[in-house]
C-alpha cells in the first residue's frame, strides 16, 4: 500500500529531481573548475593549474580579510549561541503565556525585516555611536553579526528543547539534583547537539554575510566577501573562482566536522 | 505510631482561563502506614496522580498540609524531599548508563564515590540486571528499562517510594511478573510503597491498602477484601470488579441487615453498613460470583440470555423479571457444561451474606 503512494513514483519525480540538482549545482561547479583555469580570463579554458590558487594565497589583501572573517563569525557565532540558548530555555521552560508568541516574532525579527533595512538601520546608528566614542574596532561588526546570528542559532536549539522529555528535569529534582545541577547533568548534555547545530548555523551565517557587512564596516575592515565583492567591480581573474573554492571547501569542511561531533553526541 | 505520609485537607485548584478551574483534589485527608504497600486507585481524571505529584513535590497544594513522618513538606522543592518516583515513562536519562542513571540520586547527594559505586551494584543485583550496567538505557528492552527505573528510585534509600502507574506500558505477561517483583522489592527494602493505578485487578493483587478515588475525592481506604467485599459506596462496587445492581425499597432495616423489596416483589435481605429508613429507595450490590443458578424458583427469576465461556469460568447473563440483566459467574468444571441453555428459565439463589445495600 505505502509503496503506490511514494513519492518517488509520482510521474516526473525522477526528471524534476535531476533538474533541481542540476541548476543547484552547475553553476558551482562551473566556478570550481574554472578555479583551475590556467589563463587570465573566466570564460576561456586554457589548462589545469594551480596558479590563482598560489596568487590567491600570495594576496596579503585576500589572507587579511579571511582572517577578519573568521575571528568576527568565531566572536559572533558563540555569543549569538550562548543568548539563543538562554532564550530558548526562557521561552520553552515555562507555561504558555499571553505574548509569548510574540516573544517568538521578537527574538526571529532579522529573519523577517529585509536584511537591508537593518544594514541602512545600523549604519546611521553606528556612525553616530563612532563620532561620540571614537572607537572604531571590528567591535560593530561583530555585534551586528551577534545580532542577525541569534535565530539561526535559537531554532535549532529551541526544536531539541522541545523535542525533550521533560520528565527528564523532573527525575533529576525528584533525585535531590537542584536546578543549576540539572540544567548542568541532564539539561546540558541533552542539548549539546542543538547547540552545536545552532553555533555552526551562526558561523557560516556570519562567514558569508555580505549586506550587513558591507553598510557596518570602517574602512580597512573588509571581510572575505566584502573584499571580492570589491574585486568583482575591477575587472575578475580566476583568483576570484580559487578564493571561492578555497571557501567552499572550508565551509563544508566546517560543517561536515561540526555534523560528525553532533552526531557522536547522540 | 506515627504514618509515613499524611495528607491533612489537601486541595488542589488549577485555575484554568477564565472562570473554569478544575478542583483535582477536594479537601482530601489520608494517612498511609509506614512499611505499606499503599494504592491510589480511580479512573483516569480522579486525582490520584494530581496526589502523587504532591507528595513528590512537582507541584504544590492550594490548601492543606502534606505530613512526611510529621513534618510538613508541603513547600519543599522535590530535591529536598526523601522521596523518590518511578516513572510512568520511566524517565531514564539517556545520555548515560544504567549504572550512572541508578547512581545519579546519590551522586546528587554528594555521596562518596566508593559508596555509590557498592549501592549501585547492590542495587542492580536487587533487579537482576548486574550484566547490563555499562549499557545505555536505549539498548535495553522496556521491561528493563521498568528495572533499572526502579533500581534508581531505591538507590537513595527513600523514606516513601511513588509508583506512577509504572507497569501501564509493559505487555501482560511482563505486567504479572513485574506485579510479583514489585511486591518482592517492597518487601525486600521496606519502604513504603505509595502506587498509582487505574486496573482495579492490579490494585487488589498487590496492595496492602486501597484508596478509591473519584473526581478529586477519596470514596474508601480499605484493603482488598475491604473495598471488594464491603464497597462503601456505589462508585466503589461498580469500578472494583463486576457487580450486579437491582434497584429496589427498603421495607424494614437495622442491627446492619436489611430486607429489601424488588420491583417484582421478590424480597431480598441484605447487609446494610450505614443506616437505612424503612420506605426509602436503594440500591443492592451482588457480586456474580456470590449468586447460584438453580433450575426452578430462587431469589430471583429471569431467562438466560447469553452464557461466555471463560476458561476457567462460565459467565451466564439472566434477562430478569424486572427488567435488568444480572450476570452469575460460575466455576468450569472439565467434565461437566454449566449445565444451562439460552432462553430456558432459571432461578437465581442468593445467600445470606451476598447482598449488600448502598449509598447511591
Amino acid at each position: 500500500m505505502a509503496k503506490r503512494f511514494d513519492v518517488r513514483r509520482q510521474n516526473g519525480f525522477v526528471s524534476l529531481a535531476i533538474l533541481c540538482f542540476f541548476l543547484l549545482y552547475l553553476p558551482i561547479a562551473t566556478l570550481v573548475v574554472y578555479a583551475f583555469n590556467d589563463n587570465d580570463s573566466l570564460a576561456i579554458w586554457k589548462g589545469f593549474s594551480l596558479r590563482w590558487f598560489h596568487v590567491a594565497w600570495n594576496n596579503g589583501l585576500v589572507i587579511e580579510s579571511s582572517i577578519r572573517s573568521f575571528q568576527i563569525a568565531a566572536v559572533a557565532a558563540l555569543l549569538a549561541t550562548i543568548s539563543a540558548t538562554m532564550a530558548a530555555l526562557a521561552t520553552t521552560r515555562t507555561k504558555p503565556y499571553r505574548g509569548l508568541t510574540f516573544k517568538y516574532a521578537f527574538i526571529n525579527q532579522p529573519l523577517m525585516v529585509p536584511e537591508i533595512v537593518t544594514a541602512v538601520a545600523l549604519l546611521i546608528v553606528f556612525s553616530r555611536i563612532k563620532i561620540w566614542t571614537g572607537y572604531s574596532g571590528l567591535g560593530y561588526l561583530i555585534a551586528a553579526h551577534t545580532a542577525f546570528c541569534v535565530p539561526f542559532a535559537y531554532l535549532p536549539i529551541r526544536a531539541r528543547l522541545e523535542s525533550m522529555d521533560l520528565a527528564l528535569e523532573t527525575a533529576a529534582a525528584d533525585l535531590y539534583a537542584t536546578k543549576w545541577k540539572t540544567f548542568l547533568h541532564v539539561t546540558l548534555p541533552l542539548l549539546w547537539p542543538g547547540i552545536l547545530a545552532g553555533l555552526m548555523l551562526a558561523f557560516v551565517v556570519s562567514l558569508d554575510d555580505v549586506v550587513i557587512t558591507e553598510f557596518v564596516k570602517s574602512g580597512g575592515q573588509d571581510t572575505l566577501p566584502t573584499y571580492m565583492l570589491g574585486q568583482i567591480r575591477r575587472g575578475v581573474t580566476p583568483e576570484i573562482n580559487a578564493i571561492s573554492t578555497a571557501f567552499l571547501v572550508l565551509s563544508i569542511g566546517i560543517v561536515t566536522a561540526f555534523f560528525f561531533v553532533s552526531r557522536k553526541r547522540t | 505510631m506515627r504514618p509515613a505520609v499524611e495528607a491533612k485537607g489537601v486541595t488542589r485548584v488549577f485555575r484554568g482561563t477564565g472562570q473554569d478551574s478544575v478542583r483535582a483534589l477536594d479537601n482530601v485527608s489520608v494517612a498511609i502506614r509506614e512499611n505499606e504497600f499503599f494504592t491510589l486507585l480511580g479512573p483516569s481524571g480522579c486525582g490520584k496522580t494530581t496526589l502523587l505529584r504532591l507528595i513528590a513535590g512537582f507541584d504544590f497544594p492550594t490548601d492543606g498540609e502534606i505530613l512526611l513522618y510529621g513534618q510538613d513538606i508541603a513547600p519543599l522543592p522535590p530535591f529536598k524531599r526523601p522521596v523518590n518516583t518511578v516513572f510512568q515513562s520511566y524517565a531514564l536519562f539517556p545520555h548515560m548508563t544504567v549504572a550512572d542513571n541508578i547512581g545519579f540520586g546519590l551522586k546528587m547527594l554528594g555521596r562518596p564515590k566508593a559508596e555509590i559505586e557498592a549501592r549501585v551494584d547492590a542495587m542492580l543485583k536487587l533487579v537482576h540486571m548486574q550484566e547490563l550496567k555499562n549499557r545505555r538505557t536505549s539498548q535495553i528492552s522496556g521491561g528493563q528499562q521498568q528495572r533499572v527505573a526502579l533500581a534508581r528510585a531505591l538507590a537513595p534509600q527513600p523514606k516513601v517510594l511513588l509508583l506512577d502507574e509504572p507497569l501501564s506500558a509493559l505487555d501482560y505477561k511482563l505486567r504479572k511478573e513485574m506485579q510479583i517483583e514489585l511486591k518482592r522489592l517492597q518487601h525486600e527494602t521496606g519502604i513504603t510503597f505509595i502506587f498509582v493505578t487505574h486496573d482495579q485487578e492490579e490494585a487488589l493483587t498487590m496492595s496492602d491498602r486501597i484508596a478509591v478515588m473519584s473526581s478529586g475525592n477519596i470514596l474508601q481506604v480499605g484493603t482488598p477484601w475491604d473495598v471488594y467485599d464491603h464497597p462503601a459506596e456505589r462508585f466503589v462496587a461498580d469500578f472494583i470488579g463486576e457487580t450486579n445492581f437491582l434497584t429496589g425499597t427498603v421495607e424494614n432495616a437495622g442491627n446492619g441487615q436489611a430486607q429489601v423489596a424488588l420491583r417484582s416483589g421478590a424480597k431480598i435481605r441484605a447487609i446494610a453498613a450505614v443506616d437505612f429508613r424503612a420506605g426509602s429507595n436503594a440500591t443492592l450490590m451482588v457480586r456474580p460470583e456470590h449468586a447460584k443458578l438453580v433450575k426452578g424458583r430462587g431469589d430471583l427469576g429471569g431467562i438466560i440470555e447469553n452464557i461466555v465461556y471463560f476458561g476457567t469460568d462460565t459467565h451466564i447473563h439472566v434477562r430478569l423479571d424486572e427488567g435488568d440483566v444480572f450476570m452469575v459467574r460460575q466455576q468450569n468444571s472439565r467434565s461437566a457444561g454449566c449445565g444451562f441453555e439460552n432462553g430456558t428459565r432459571v432461578g437465581i439463589s442468593i445467600g445470606d451474606d451476598a447482598a449488600q445495600l448502598l449509598k447511591d
